[in-house]
This record gives structure tokens, C-alpha cells and sequence, in this order.
């Protein structure tokens, strides 16, 4: 018999965040008090995505069913390989972001309301992460966001409403979209659980209407995920939030996306895997198409929010291949980017804190003022580069070799050459901010507090730990696509061993 | 009855698209709360039109009724209008926002996040100072 902590795993990684968020809330007039509430429940977050992932490790993937209906009668939630390693990077992306937060962030932006939208939209991607009905899987999509938007606009400076319109907009669009072929799927199937529409929908008919709902629901995720050509929104508004935020939206809420369409395209559309040309071909674009934005801009917050769209085109050439190391791939892939994105979000934080602005022409000299600061940029500089031993090596490696082996050549082609464009604009933000001698008047950059280095360098360890002992985490995205390439054991997770009652 | 209803869903479909479409913000906003309204509509046809009897287990029975309504896409629907209120509340916030911190609200006039081509030029010259 499992003990009740090991029976409820699944829903702490949820429940702590948004219990968290609605206390921060309420002590909306005290700062401290949020600062303690926030400080608590990312350690309780950490501490809760450790326990799911030790017992996916150790009992196998598992399913909790809610009020006490089996499946697929209520809402379940659904912890295999894949979601508790997402929850797992997201408990750590959501404390390296506390911590810079509460070195960088002012009281203003604190009494903005911070802290409780910022646990809420953790709780959210959890949420995300972990939910095996779909519908719920729109819910969790929406809370996120709400949230999101508030948390772009924490100054209410024009940029940031001028940025968080072009999100919304966007968003909203692609929310309203998911929902359709969300409805229409369930007229089709008459059910909103995955696992049963795993086992429903490849028996369907082939009919506009399933075609139709399958083009909303891909085009809802891919607007989500920021795919060619539905990007622009993305480097339009990410680079208006304050690092903190903008580190948490680059490494969490796109990949948000990416997740679902992994989920769905593998168990409820696997048909749809015959599709890998027309998403290779996507996949394609959107690695050059954010690339070439990169090097033709001049902030660094942009130049990185062009290479998320470019990294996405990764993610969704592992889902385009299809094959099993494939799916391994992509796994280990948004680990990798959930990680470095995060790191250098946040290192844009710190080079604006020390050459007063994001704009690179602007900003010089930080290599000899400041060399431990250089040395940590670096690792994710580097890494998001994919130059070895770092994460990003192997991320790129299992893509390109799972691409050859599939003989998807030209994807490898342009994954590789992408891969050299990506060097030069790291090399571009290495060679302006670091290397070049300041142009402006101040010959020494501006000193900043060491704290916010505290985060950088965890998330710069946790690079360096991947890169070099990237086989158990190899092996753990292996089980994990074999458990995707499968979705027959999704199935039987779901319906047949769902816990009635935790 | 079920062409009438997807006629008028289309319709509004249509209405809240195009006012999407427009470069003013209060019409964008008009046309994400039509467009929302429209998708309701659409989950409440998905669980079929037409059976009108409430979705009660009658005493001593285990299931409904044959011929009973589909609750399902009733509490799908009460949900998403609720969701749909707060992003359509949010988003009137964020266009009240705009004109008062931006002073406009067409947005080929709203360049603030994005500037220009003309406003972001190449490397500065060495000899500009900031």
C-alpha cells in the first residue's frame, strides 16, 4: 500500500503553487511576507518535483484519478517519464527565478503583484505538465495566460503595454482556436480524456471535421509554441518584462506548447506522425526564420527571444521525425533549452545591470571587469551553441543523429547550419558586451550586486552537470520516448491502473 | 434546426474575425469577446442539440434516462464563458492601458516594444556618444 504522500505526488507539484499564490495575495499590503510566502513555496515546489520524479523513477509512470471517479469518467492527472522531468525543470527554472527576483526586482514591481502571479503561472505550467484531460489541458493554458500578462505589464511602462497587447492578442487568438478544435474533437470522440482519446480517435473515420480539429488544436499549440509563422508575437513582447519574468516566459510557457503537441501528436494523432514532412519542413523554417532575426538584432533580450523561435524549430523536428530516438531527443532537448534559455535571460538581466542598457553597441568591457561574470555567461552561451561537453551538445547530437538515421537529411543539414548561426550571434553578444572596450563615456561598468550571480550559477551547474553526465538523463529521455512511441501504454496507465481515490 | 444554429455560430464566427482584423484596438477587443461567445456556441453543439429532458438519475435507477441532455459540454461551456469574461475584462484593462499610457489606440501607431527599422540602426559609429 502506498503511503498517502507517495499516492498524492502528482497533485503537489500543482496544489503548492497555487496555495502559495492565493497566501501571497492576501498579504498583498506586506512585501516581506510575499517575499517569505514565495521563498517557501518554490522550496516546497522543489521538494514536491523531487518526490514525483523519485516515484516515476522508482514505481514506473503513474496515474491519479480525482473525486474519487475512475477514469475516464473525472479528471486525471497523469505523471509518466516526460511530465515529471518537465516538473522537475520547472520547479528549477521557478527558483532561480525567485532568487534573481528578489535580488533585482524593485518594491514597486513587488507590490505590481509578483509574487502571487508569478507562483500562479507555475502552477499553471505544472498543471500543464500533468493533466491527462484535455479540456483541463485549455484551462491550465488560459490560467498561464492570465498571469503572463500580468506579469508583462509589473511596471505598466508603455513598452510593456504596448508588448503585452501584441501577446494577448496573439494568445488569445490561439486559446480561442485550441478551443474550437477542442469541441469539435469532443463531438467527434465524445470524450476529453486523452488516454480515451488515444483509444477512440485513430478508430475514427477519416472526416473534415477530425481534420478540421486536428488543424485548430496544432494551430492553437504551435501559436503557443512560437512556430513559424506564427512567432512574431513572441520576440515582440518578451523582451519588455523584467529579466525574472522574461527568464521564467523563455524557458517555461513556449515549451508549454511544445509539451502538448509532443502529448497529443504521439497518443491521440499518431496518423498524424505521417505528417513529418509538412512539420519537417516547418520545423526547418522556424530554426532559420529565428536565427536570421537573432543576428540582425541589436538588444540582447531580443537577439535571445529570436533564438527561442529558433530552438522551438529543434523541439518540433524531433516531433517531425517521429522515431523513437527522436521523441528521446526532443526530451532531452527542452531539458537542455528550459535550463540554458533561463540562465541567459537572466545574464541579460545582470549585463543591463552593469552597462545600463540592453542595447550591446551600448555595453562593453565586461570580460576584464568583470571576469566571474563572463566565465558564467559563458556556459550557457556556449552551450545553447551546442559546443561540447555542455548540454547543449548532446541535445543537438541525439536531434542530428535521430534525423540521419531517419533519413530526414536536409533537416540535419539545416539543424547544423542553424547551429552555426546561432554561434554567430553568441559570438555577437560575446564580442560587444564582453570583449569590445566600452564606447560610452563610463570606462568601467557599473557595479552590481553579487546575488544576482547566485541563480546564473545554478542554472550554469545544472548545464555542466548534464553536459558531462549526460547518460543517465540519456537514458531516462530513451524510457521516455519508448513510453511516447507507444501510446498503448498510455492508454493502459490511464484506464486500466488510475487510483479511484489517493 | 442544427444548419440554423452553426449558420448563426458562422455568422458570428465571421463578425468577431473581421473586427479582429481592424488596426482598432476597442474593435479588436469587441471582436475577441464575439469570437469567444461564437466558440461556446460551438462546444454546446458538439454534445448534439435537440434532447431536452435534464440529465437526472431518476430515484432507484443507476443511469439517466435515454433521450436526456449531454451535461458534459454544459459544464465545458459554463467554464469557458467564465474564462472568456476574464480574458475579455483583461483585455479591455490592457486597451484602457494603451490610450492612456501610449495615447492611442491604432496600432500602426503603437511602435513602442517594436521600433522601427529607422529607429534601430546598425552599429553605432565610435564617435557617438550616448
Amino acid at each position: 500500500m502506498t503511503a498517502w504522500w507517495q499516492a498524492t505526488a502528482a497533485f503537489w507539484p500543482v496544489g503548492i503553487p497555487l496555495a502559495g499564490a492565493a497566501f501571497a495575495a492576501m498579504l498583498r499590503g506586506s512585501v516581506q511576507g510575499q517575499r517569505r510566502t514565495t521563498g517557501i513555496t518554490l522550496a516546497l515546489l522543489g521538494l514536491a518535483s523531487l518526490l514525483l520524479v523519485w516515484r516515476v523513477v522508482a514505481d514506473g509512470p503513474f496515474a491519479t484519478g480525482f473525486g474519487g471517479w475512475v477514469p475516464p469518467l473525472g479528471l486525471v492527472f497523469v505523471a509518466d517519464r516526460l511530465s515529471a522531468a518537465l516538473v522537475l525543470v520547472t520547479a528549477l527554472v521557478g527558483i532561480a527565478a525567485g532568487l534573481f527576483a528578489r535580488a533585482d526586482l524593485r518594491r514597486r514591481q513587488e507590490r505590481g503583484g509578483f509574487h502571487p502571479l508569478f507562483l500562479a503561472m507555475l502552477g499553471a505550467v505544472n498543471g500543464a505538465f500533468l493533466t491527462g484531460d484535455l479540456f483541463n489541458l485549455y484551462v491550465w493554458f488560459e490560467l498561464m495566460l492570465v498571469t503572463a500578462i500580468g506579469l508583462l505589464v509589473l511596471d505598466r511602462r508603455p513598452t510593456q503595454i504596448d508588448g503585452a497587447i501584441r501577446y494577448a492578442l496573439v494568445n488569445v487568438f490561439g486559446t480561442i482556436v485550441l478551443l474550437a478544435g477542442i469541441a469539435l474533437l469532443y463531438g467527434l470522440a465524445g470524450t476529453l480524456t486523452l488516454a480515451d482519446l488515444a483509444r477512440v480517435v485513430p478508430a475514427l473515420p477519416a472526416s473534415p471535421a477530425l481534420a478540421i480539429a486536428f488543424a485548430f488544436i496544432v494551430a492553437g499549440f504551435g501559436i503557443k509554441a512560437g512556430v513559424f509563422p506564427l512567432y512574431a508575437w513572441l520576440p515582440a513582447s518578451y523582451h519588455t518584462a523584467p529579466p525574472a519574468v522574461a527568464a521564467a516566459f523563455a524557458g517555461l510557457l513556449t515549451k508549454v506548447g511544445v509539451y502538448a503537441a509532443l502529448r497529443l501528436l504521439t497518443a491521440v494523432f499518431p496518423g498524424a506522425l505521417g505528417l513529418g514532412d509538412a512539420l519537417a519542413i516547418v520545423a526547418g523554417l522556424t530554426m532559420v526564420a529565428g536565427v536570421l532575426g537573432a543576428a540582425s538584432a541589436w538588444d540582447m533580450r531580443r537577439v535571445l527571444a529570436f533564438h527561442i523561435v529558433s530552438q522551438i524549430g529543434y523541439m518540433l523536428a524531433g516531433i517531425a521525425i517521429g522515431t523513437r530516438e527522436a521523441l528521446a531527443a526532443t526530451l532531452f532537448y527542452v531539458v537542455h533549452h528550459i535550463v540554458v534559455k533561463a540562465n541567459l535571460f537572466l545574464a541579460a538581466g545582470v549585463v543591463n545591470r552593469a552597462c545600463g542598457s540592453y542595447d550591446l553597441r551600448l555595453c562593453g568591457g565586461l570580460m576584464r571587469e568583470r571576469p566571474w561574470f563572463a566565465a558564467l555567461f559563458a556556459v550557457p552561451a556556449l552551450s545553447l551553441v551546442g559546443v561540447p561537453p555542455l548540454s547543449g551538445f548532446w541535445a543537438k547530437l541525439l536531434i542530428v543523429d535521430a534525423a540521419f538515421r531517419a533519413d530526414h537529411v536536409a533537416l540535419a543539414t539545416v539543424a547544423l547550419l542553424t547551429s552555426l548561426l546561432t554561434l554567430y550571434s553568441m559570438s555577437k553578444i560575446w564580442s560587444e558586451a564582453f570583449w569590445k572596450m566600452p564606447r560610452t563615456g563610463r570606462p568601467r561598468p557599473r557595479p552590481f550586486d553579487g546575488r544576482l550571480l547566485l541563480p546564473i550559477g545554478l542554472l550554469g551547474a545544472v548545464t555542466l552537470t548534464i553536459g558531462l553526465f549526460a547518460e543517465p538523463l540519456v537514458q531516462f529521455a530513451r524510457a521516455a520516448g519508448a513510453d511516447l512511441a507507444d501510446p498503448a501504454r498510455y492508454v493502459a496507465l490511464v484506464l486500466s491502473r488510475g487510483e479511484a481515490r489517493p | 434546426m442544427n444548419l440554423l444554429y452553426a449558420l448563426a455560430t458562422a455568422i458570428l464566427c465571421g463578425i468577431g474575425l473581421y473586427l479582429m482584423l481592424s488596426r482598432h484596438l476597442v474593435r479588436m477587443a469587441l471582436g475577441v469577446s464575439l469570437l469567444s461567445a461564437a466558440i461556446n456556441l460551438v462546444i454546446l453543439q458538439a454534445g448534439r442539440l435537440g434532447a431536452v429532458l435534464p440529465p437526472l438519475v431518476a430515484e432507484g435507477a443507476a443511469t439517466v434516462a435515454a433521450g436526456t441532455a449531454n451535461p458534459v459540454p454544459q459544464a465545458l461551456v459554463l467554464t469557458a464563458i467564465v474564462i472568456g469574461l476574464a480574458l475579455v475584462a483583461l483585455f479591455a484593462a490592457l486597451v484602457l492601458a494603451a490610450w492612456i499610457k501610449l495615447g492611442t489606440l491604432d496600432t500602426r501607431a503603437m511602435r513602442a516594444a517594436e521600433p522601427t527599422a529607422a529607429a534601430e540602426p546598425g552599429p553605432a559609429p565610435d564617435a557617438v556618444k550616448p
